[in-house]
């Protein structure tokens, strides 16, 4: 039974940070009906800022490690507009596929620039919070973890405010619903878009660098394996769907971890996708997600 | 368009053509007779996930060159020495060593550190002849792809059956192991079942056996496990870069007992970062080689390799030195490089005094070789025993 | 261009027997540059029949090569031996080996149907997620079979593949799937993926044309999995991961999607141009970074053929029958 509780809270300590970085892909779905390759390399980015961030602060502290959060925030929002601006936005009327690839391409670009300009050997991550270790009962259960699910459900939740509840939240509902209608309401859907992937991207980075205090070793192609799970948590959760993003990271987290710590570990992978693919053979738009009629 | 049409093909005609231009030299393998330097090829991971590794066996392989190439070469010509960067990537291996051998034009071809990548270019060197000495590869399957291919180290049914194993039973006096293989690299998996093997022979009990790949970052679920398993110690035959991890979540989660692992875990990455050092004290590895030595010829090394590169070498380094020392001696007792005749003075390599100790090469073309324990304590690597084969 | 399409397949077929024949004069790095660009033609045309006729999306190819290479392998490996007498003669060896790709090629078809099969709700994006999943899938399900090897992967397959095979199959490739996509059953697929409401409305079974093309699709992969592992000798389930998907994506892409021979001519220049890099890094020291660039050239160039020129870089129709 404690094994079975200990691999619970492992569960939701991983599936916290991949319903972050699934957050992230369901926003920018949502109003672009795309989906972002280069999500998960934006998220290893803001691992990176907050490696060279921690550089320069010299204590674990909670006013350190959140300032480093903010920066690697602030930069990736500022990397996720740009790359928007740079490749998608030219090819706003082409086919799907065009897109698709050109996320696939930028996607590798920034994996291979890091490779470069960071060296491809892992660095070790500075601890940024300061953090120890509770034994509640035969289980224990690491401040880190605590942060992660902290931290996860206070953006989900400030997310969910912005989107119901502020004026720039429902013109990003309304692009996603219609961009020429919302543009005939005054709403400029370039700027919605860029705000879209500008939080978007600050979500990738949060996920990084609670990823990468988890998990201190980072490298250019941390964000590969970690953002393909994320994404099937995203699909499965309905992709678009802000809570379903959040419900799909947390099941994944868990089914990824019962399995892995089961004698079945080596399928795990294959296993999470059959999820995925079953999820979307029976409820095609996610559990939580809305079917769209194919308008002609 | 036709006009477009016309240029594409000739852009794709031109280039065949270059790649035949540089392709159409068919002179045999023994160009090394008419050029006045003897090309030894050599492939390894200078970047990507083993590239502590892959450098530190190029310095070493660098550093004898060299020094070889000051004492006035071999049969009275320098070393050429050319290196391919295979990046830690599967599938690289092969079209490098392909280049090296038909391109090149090498008499030998040096590599790799990792079984995987070894594997890879071992048929290729078996079919041209041309010989193959891994300074470290350990898994059993590579010298056994065929007779033109050499180690100078042990391999992994003395490093696990015998060294981990006896390491654990007399040493760490555990009797209930638990085993977390990376089953994404041959080198791991290999080590993992020869441990296995020679733990269970010695009375001891495999309480708990968990598997993880290579990119994974996440082994709380598999930790968490072995802990209710309740082992003596666990057993990690990984490469460094997960072990760090490992260890960290490994403390994380309450358990206390030692973890040890092979010569994978051989580089100053692994207890580099917060807690690493604290994480993994106490605990052990076996290896090749130890800075601390007392031969006369691994203390000369150690001072050379810091004196050219600035830092101590590691066992990869110093089998690096050692594969190069291996060749030079038996091209002279060949004289010549010819591949066959090579081939056959590098199996009958005997007592070959260098870095890592004596080398002599068996029937079976892996080294008979003592493992050294190292231990890690106060956030540095010590030297603990010997275990001999 | 393919004006008499059987004239051409039949002289390719016998350019090949005869590059075959002289294959051991031929330098060996050489040699081993052509096979791979065989090989490649053979994945991105067949890739192209999906992705660029069909317009469906794609992103797991690798996984059906995987199959076609470990299928073949485990045939010439494993099955041969134990039905053939101690030396057997070397026709016998070859018939079975091309017996072996074709097995291959055809379990390789069966999974194509598979992927094909849940493709019949999906559209676009999610098509290309579950292909992405199913290459996926298949890479982890060799990499738990330990009778193939596993995690370590399969060493010692029988070296048959030489020139000959590679420019053969890729010969039939080609012819297969022109004579086909120009036939008045392959409109349906040209259908199927400029509009695919507009094809349900007249009568065309989109259904049908689009598991179709997966399975012919994957059947040519499977070959070319098969000649590429007794290619390589070694085969590992990493080796067909999503970068190989995406690295045969971007010979379709570069060739012009639906465009077969701009997709030959991307798939040779795409594999000449990591070589070339290599060769222009030897030349000089100074030089070095190129090749660790390899990768780094590789995404800009997808990229920038994305954003100046989606039509592929050999595209000479004047109307782009492809809706980009």
């Amino acid at each position: 039974m404690t094994e079975f509780l200990q691999q619970l809270i492992n569960g939701l300590s991983v599936g916290s940070m991949y319903a972050l970085i699934a957050l992230g892909y369901t926003l920018v779905y949502g109003v672009l009906r795309f989906i972002n390759f280069a999500h998960c390399d934006v998220f290893m980015v803001g691992a990176f800022v907050g490696f060279y961030a921690g550089l320069n602060v010299h204590q674990t502290s909670w006013g350190g490690g959140v300032l480093i959060m903010i920066a690697a925030m602030l930069v990736c929002a500022a990397l996720g507009i740009v790359i928007e601006r740079l490749a998608y936005r030219p090819l706003r009327d082409r086919s799907k596929l065009s897109v698709l690839i050109t996320a696939i391409g930028v996607s590798l670009l920034l994996e291979n620039a890091g490779q470069l300009v960071f060296g491809p050997n892992p660095q070790p991550f500075p601890e940024i919070f300061p953090s120890r270790t509770f034994e509640v009962g035969g289980l224990v259960i690491s401040s880190k973890d605590i942060v992660v699910v902290i931290v996860t459900a206070s953006l989900l939740a400030i997310l969910q405010f912005i989107v119901l509840k502020t004026r720039i939240g429902t013109a990003m509902r309304a692009v996603s619903f219609n961009s020429q209608a919302a543009s005939l309401m005054g709403i400029n859907p370039n700027l919605i878009i860029s705000v879209t992937f500008g939080v978007g991207s600050a979500l990738a980075a949060a996920g990084g660098i609670l990823w990468a205090y988890k998990f201190p070793k980072i490298d250019p192609l941390m964000g590969i394996a970690p953002g393909l799970t994320a994404f099937i948590a995203a699909v499965i959760g309905g992709i678009g769907n802000i809570p379903g993003a959040a419900l799909g990271g947390l099941l994944i987290g868990i089914i990824e971890t019962f399995v892995k710590g089961s004698r079945y570990s080596t399928w795990t992978d294959a296993i999470s996708f059959l999820f995925l693919i079953l999820i979307l053979l029976f409820r095609p738009a996610g559990l939580l997600g809305k079917l769209q009629p194919e308008k002609v | 368009m036709k006009r477009l049409l016309k240029i594409n093909l000739i852009a794709a005609a031109s280039a065949l053509v270059l790649l035949t231009q540089s392709g159409c030299n068919k002179s045999a393998g023994d160009a090394s007779a008419t050029s006045n330097t003897i090309k030894v090829g050599e492939f390894a991971s200078l970047n990507g996930s083993e590239a502590s590794f892959g450098r530190s066996s190029h310095n070493g392989t660098l550093l004898a060159v060299e020094q070889v190439n000051a004492a006035g070469g071999v049969l009275g010509k320098q070393i050429e020495l050319i290196t391919e960067d295979d990046q830690s990537k599967d599938g690289e291996s092969a079209t490098a060593v392909k280049k090296l051998i038909s391109r090149d034009k090498v008499v030998a071809i040096l590599g790799e550190v990792a079984s995987g990548r070894s594997l890879e270019a071992a048929p290729i060197c078996q079919e041209y002849k041309i010989p193959q000495i891994s300074p470290s590869s350990t898994n059993p399957k590579v010298t056994q792809m065929g007779d033109y291919i050499f180690r100078v180290c042990w391999e992994d049914k003395f490093q696990g059956g015998v060294v981990m194993a006896k390491f654990a039973l007399n040493s760490l006096k555990a009797k209930r192991v638990a085993l977390l293989t990376d089953v994404g690299s041959p080198y791991s998996a290999g080590l993992a079942s020869y441990f296995k093997e020679g733990f269970i022979a010695g009375g001891g009990e495999i309480v708990a056996e968990q598997k993880f790949t290579k990119d994974d970052k996440d082994f709380k679920a598999q930790l968490t496990a072995i802990k209710s398993a309740n082992p003596d110690a666990i057993a990690i035959p990984a490469y460094y870069g997960q072990v760090t991890l490992i260890a960290l979540q490994a403390r994380e989660l309450g358990i206390t007992v030692p973890l040890f692992g092979g010569d994978g875990w051989e580089a100053p990455e692994l207890i580099e970062g917060p807690g690493a050092a604290a994480a993994l004290d106490g605990c052990a590895f076996s290896t090749h080689f130890s800075p601390e030595q007392d031969s006369p010829k691994a203390k000369q090394f150690v001072a050379d390799y810091q004196k050219r590169f600035g830092a101590t070498p590691d066992a990869m380094g110093a089998l690096g030195y050692d594969s190069v020392l291996a060749l030079v001696d038996s091209i002279k007792r060949a004289n010549s490089t010819d591949g066959p005749k090579l081939r056959d003075a590098i199996a009958t390599l005997k007592d070959l005094d260098g870095a890592t100790g004596k080398t002599t090469l068996d029937a079976n073309r892996n080294a008979r070789k003592p493992a050294v324990i190292i231990e890690i304590k106060d956030g540095k690597f010590v030297y603990k025993e010997t275990v001999n084969p | 261009m393919f004006t008499r399409p059987r004239t051409w397949f039949l002289v390719t077929l016998a350019a090949s027997a005869v590059l075959g024949y002289f294959q051991n004069q031929i330098d060996p790095y050489f040699a081993d540059v052509l096979t791979r660009i065989g090989i490649n033609i053979t994945l991105a045309v067949s890739l192209n029949l999906i992705n660029g006729h069909t317009g469906q999306f794609s992103l797991g190819h690798a996984g059906f090569m995987a199959i076609g290479a470990y299928t073949a392998a485990a045939l010439t490996m494993f099955v041969g031996p134990t039905i053939f007498p101690a030396s057997p003669p070397q026709i016998l060896l070859l018939l079975w080996f091309m017996a072996a790709l074709f097995a291959g090629g055809v379990v390789a078809a069966a999974a194509g149907l598979l992927v094909g099969a849940p493709s019949l709700r999906l559209k676009g994006d999610y098509l290309a997620i579950v292909t992405l999943g199913f290459g996926q899938i298949i890479a982890v399900i060799f990499r738990n079979i330990e009778p193939l090897g596993g995690a370590l992967g399969l060493n010692g397959i029988p070296a048959y593949t030489n020139l000959f095979w590679v420019f053969a199959a890729a010969a039939l490739t080609i012819y297969v799937i022109t004579a086909m996509v120009n036939s008045t059953y392959g409109r349906g697929f040209i259908a199927t993926h400029d509009d695919e409401v507009a094809a349900e409305a007249m009568g065309i079974n989109t259904t049908r044309c689009k598991i179709v093309a997966f399975v012919i699709g994957a059947f040519f992969a499977g070959i070319a999995g098969g000649l590429y592992g007794h290619f390589t000798l070694t085969i590992n389930p990493k080796g067909f991961d999503f970068s190989r998907s995406i690295e045969i994506v971007v010979m379709v892409i570069a060739g012009g999607m639906g465009n077969t021979v701009g997709v030959i001519l991307a798939a040779v220049l795409l594999t000449l141009l990591p070589e070339g890099l290599r060769q222009l890094s030897g030349v000089s020291p100074s030089l070095h970074w190129i090749s660790e660039s390899r990768p780094l050239l590789y995404s800009i160039l997808l990229i920038g053929l994305m954003l100046l020129r989606p039509q592929g870089l050999f595209s000479f129709r004047r109307s782009a029958r492809v809706k980009v």
